[in-house]
């Protein structure tokens, strides 16, 4: 009997205090906690990584790991807050690491100086560059900003120009791997909680609207190409900043930086991390560039495992450990009788 | 209303054509618009009404003709600019940012250089608070402020509120035009009805207005002139009166044959 009575699960909200929008529950331990338990455990479990992980080896992997997912950043920042889907991700790295590479031993600029300044300049070539994809949207723009990678590295190549298929050699290292580490962890969480308060912002809020419905953007009297071209530089700043990380880091910078993986794994990323949420697609590297690491005494077969963990997450959780996990978190649920 | 017909008109149309292809979809269109005037202009469905607010504002390019806006030509000028020199639409297929709360969807036009200028509809030069400036004005637009209708999704919002949205929109820039093309359509008559008196207190307000509509009773009462279009072509212009009177008009809507007969039984 008891099986045939029917069940729904029931979902109740929880914290409505701390979730409406402008009242800032500061008078209770609980509900402070329930704001910044979250946000402790993201900051304290990145600074707390180099020291858990065995070896120098898993070290690197860590490093590579924040790089990827400042991409990923950079991706989910334009795809679901501007509406270009940018596949530019390998672009942006190779730039940034070039212009790290002839800063550094052309000018001789010390590492700490060339990463942000490679970052800017870069983020003013890729935005440059990418000016006259603007008006495509969505996939569209995916398609064109795909070739930018392409299109650089075959140049260089052929042109042998900026050391030419060999790259660029003699790069300075970082100074220590700790100082490695906590440099490009602290610039992931700098930006990370950065672009978070961005979308928050009235500005970031015409970008939503950018990717809502521009023609409103128009008839409002803002030049729509003005906010992408904007949005656009910020994400090409994250993608630079990473390229000139990785190549201080390989003390080396040639055209495998415009390889395509940069631009196709912060996707994947993205997708198993939920979208939109701009953490998710951070925890997203987090598990699968190690994962892509563990995998590699498989050979050839590495990919066939990786293809067969990104689908089973599109299957099971395509909305996104993230998303997901907010719902958990801001939500009881319990099975009633009806 | 006594217009000041000898001054130079607001918005000046001069000879507007625009093909799609082999379509001719508006043929050498030229009138006035004179300022705190509400023009109205008709015409059947495919007649080029849509087009001529289209190609006032920017969003197509002409294919042939100028726009005069107080005297400036505004031919050749991106949407955005026009829009900045305060010369606003609303879209007939409503467009608000559908993910956003309401009055979120009107900080956005807040945050354009021209609300910066001149403070949005009411303000006084200066700018306020973004998120205030944007309820003080939905609830003059007749979204009741203490109630949780100004904090909903704009996707869950029903028509007459997105009309009203839509309005909002343009009044947020301080305009100086609005062109709304078919603020009407789609509302109940009551809705329409606590649409009409807002009109009228734009017009007061020293707006002009050019409306769009199909809704020929409710535009007969607020319009000071109508114009008609058909097939892309300037019918005939005037007083609602004249415009009625005239056997094309009815002959554009109703076909040729026996119009009285049809009328009888409408």
């Amino acid at each position: 009997m008891e099986n045939n009575t029917q069940r729904r699960k029931e979902r109740i909200d929880r914290g409505i205090k701390v979730r409406t929008d402008g009242i800032y529950a500061l008078m209770s331990i609980r509900e402070l906690s329930y704001l910044l338990l979250p946000r402790l455990v993201l900051i304290l479990g990145m600074l707390a990584l180099p020291l858990l992980v065995p070896g120098m080896y898993w070290q690197r992997v860590i490093t590579i790991t924040c790089i990827y997912a400042l991409l990923a950043l950079s991706f989910d920042f334009l795809a679901h807050y501007v509406g270009l889907v940018s596949l530019g991700g390998a672009f942006f790295v190779g730039v940034g690491g070039y212009m790290a590479a002839i800063m550094n031993t052309t000018f001789g600029l010390p590492p700490w100086l060339t990463v942000p300044l490679a970052a800017l300049a870069g983020g003013g070539i890729c935005t440059l560059l990418l000016l006259p994809c603007l008006p495509l949207r969505g996939v569209y723009f995916a398609i064109v900003s795909l070739m930018y990678p392409l299109f650089v590295a075959r140049l260089i190549e052929a042109l042998n120009i900026l050391g030419g298929t060999d790259g660029i050699t003699g790069i300075d290292g970082f100074s220590n791997r700790w100082a490695e580490q906590y440099f490009i962890i602290g610039i992931l969480l700098l930006l990370l909680f950065g672009v978070r308060r961005l979308v928050n912002t009235d500005i970031g809020l015409v970008l939503r609207g950018v990717k809502d419905n521009d023609q409103a953007i128009r008839a409002s009297g803002m030049n729509v190409t003005l906010y992408k071209a904007m949005a656009v530089y910020i994400a090409s700043v994250m993608g630079c900043l990473g390229g000139a990380c990785l190549a201080h880091i390989y003390m080396w910078s040639g055209i495998s930086q415009f390889a395509l993986d940069f631009s196709i794994l912060p996707i994947a990323a993205t997708v198993i991390g939920g979208g939109g949420t701009l953490i998710g697609p951070v925890l997203g590297c987090l598990i699968l560039v190690p994962i892509s690491e563990l995998l590699r005494e498989f050979g050839t077969l590495r990919i066939v495992f990786y293809a067969l963990i990104l689908v089973a997450f599109i299957i099971f959780r395509s909305e996104g450990i993230m998303v997901y996990g907010q719902r958990k978190y801001q939500q009881f649920e319990r099975w009633t009788r009806i | 209303m006594k217009l000041d017909t000898d001054k130079e008109p607001i918005l000046r149309v001069e000879k507007v054509s625009k093909a799609f292809g082999g379509i001719q979809a508006l043929n050498g269109v030229s009138f006035e618009v004179h300022k705190g005037e509400i023009l109205g202009i008709i015409g059947p469905n495919g007649s080029g009404k849509t087009t001529v607010v289209n190609c006032i504002t920017g969003f197509i390019k002409k294919t042939s003709g100028r726009v005069f806006f107080r005297g400036r030509d505004i031919s050749n000028k991106p949407p955005h600019k026009i829009a900045d020199m305060g010369v606003t639409r609303t879209f007939q297929i409503m467009r608000p940012y559908f993910t956003l709360p309401a009055y979120k969807n009107l900080v956005i036009p807040l945050f354009s250089p021209r609300a910066k200028r001149t403070g949005g509809w009411r303000g006084g030069g200066r700018l306020g608070d973004r998120n205030t400036v944007s309820l003080d004005i939905l609830e003059e637009i007749g979204f009741e402020r203490d109630s949780y209708v100004p904090y909903k999704t704009a996707s869950t919002l029903p028509t007459g509120y997105l009309k009203r949205l839509e309005l909002a929109r343009c009044l947020a820039l301080k305009p100086e035009i609005i062109i709304c093309d078919e603020v009407f359509s789609g509302l109940s008559m009551s809705e329409i009805a606590s649409m009409v008196p807002l009109i009228e207190r734009l017009q007061m307000e020293g707006i002009t207005l050019i409306m769009i509509e199909h809704r020929l009773r409710e535009l007969f009462r607020v319009a000071n002139r109508i114009m008609m279009l058909n097939f892309g072509e300037k019918l005939t212009e005037g007083t609602s009166e004249e415009v009625m009177a005239d056997e094309r008009v009815k002959e554009a809507y109703f076909g040729s044959q026996k119009v009285e007969e049809v009328m009888r039984h409408a």
